[in-house]
């Protein structure tokens, strides 16, 4: 995945690793906003998200930072709480920048094929969950 | 959806796919233009046919391979889904940014001031 944001890479990758930062735009599917954030960027720093929605239900993570080159480049592990993705996944965001302009590259890798299905599997759920939520509320709207 | 991705990741079955966009093809076509054997191509076909992934029509003696838009149209509609939520973290993210642009802007030239 790749974007472009037009600021310096420092500032990105300052928005990208402060929790309070964080807390303002990292946000789960339909509006679940992240309530715990803890970002540590050192080698082996710990990281936390945890994610919650309008009725208290929550979801988190925790990983381990594998890199941390400020502010080029970013390694961290992720596992959620109840393992439902099967196994640990492996994300990494390179920040590189050219006449003021910043451009974030993220790729993912899971540990196993069983986890990549499971991540699949999971957000196509979640997906058609949001789907059905959509239509109940399309379905009130016409009552 | 899964039996899609895991169709089209083996690279002669991917190339297949890529073929089949330019249209209907022939087995005999693509086993030439791939060189392959002809019971590999077969195999693979067989595979992309079971995950929805391909059409096969008979046309005489000659069995006519199509792509088949609904599994790629789910696929595209399952990635959507996930460019959403990024695409509005971006941009929350981006009023981030600016707000921080902002403040530098604002304390850089507070400093010139108290240099001067």
């Amino acid at each position: 995945m790749t974007r472009v944001f037009d600021a310096p890479r420092r500032l990105v990758f300052k928005a990208w690793t402060t929790p309070e930062l964080m807390k303002r735009w990292l946000y789960g599917p339909e509006e679940w906003k992240l309530a715990v954030c803890e970002f540590e960027v050192r080698v082996g720093g710990k990281i936390r998200f945890e994610w919650r929605n309008r009725e208290g239900k929550s979801m988190g993570l925790s990983g381990v930072c594998r890199e941390a080159i400020v502010p080029e480049r970013l390694a961290f592990t992720e596992m959620w709480d109840d393992d439902w993705t099967g196994g640990e996944t492996l994300v990494t965001i390179v920040f590189t920048e050219d006449a003021g302009q910043t451009t974030m590259t993220q790729t993912v890798m899971y540990s196993s094929q069983a986890a990549r299905d499971g991540a699949l599997k999971t957000g196509m759920e979640a997906g058609m969950a949001m789907s059905y939520d959509r239509l109940a509320g399309l379905l009130t709207s016409i009552e | 959806m899964i039996e899609t991705l895991r169709a089209l990741g083996e690279p002669n079955r991917f190339h297949i796919v890529e073929l089949l966009r330019e249209g209907p093809r022939p087995v005999g076509e693509m086993v030439e233009r791939l060189g392959l054997q002809q019971p590999q191509v077969s195999k693979h076909l067989r595979v992309l046919s079971e995950a929805g992934v391909v059409d096969v029509r008979v046309d005489a003696q000659r069995r006519i391979y199509a792509l088949r838009p609904a599994a790629l149209k789910e696929m595209e509609e399952w990635l959507e889904r996930y460019r959403r939520i990024w695409e509005s973290n971006f941009q929350r993210l981006d009023a981030v940014l600016e707000e921080l642009k902002t403040k530098e802007k604002k304390r850089g030239s507070k400093k010139r001031k108290s240099a001067n």
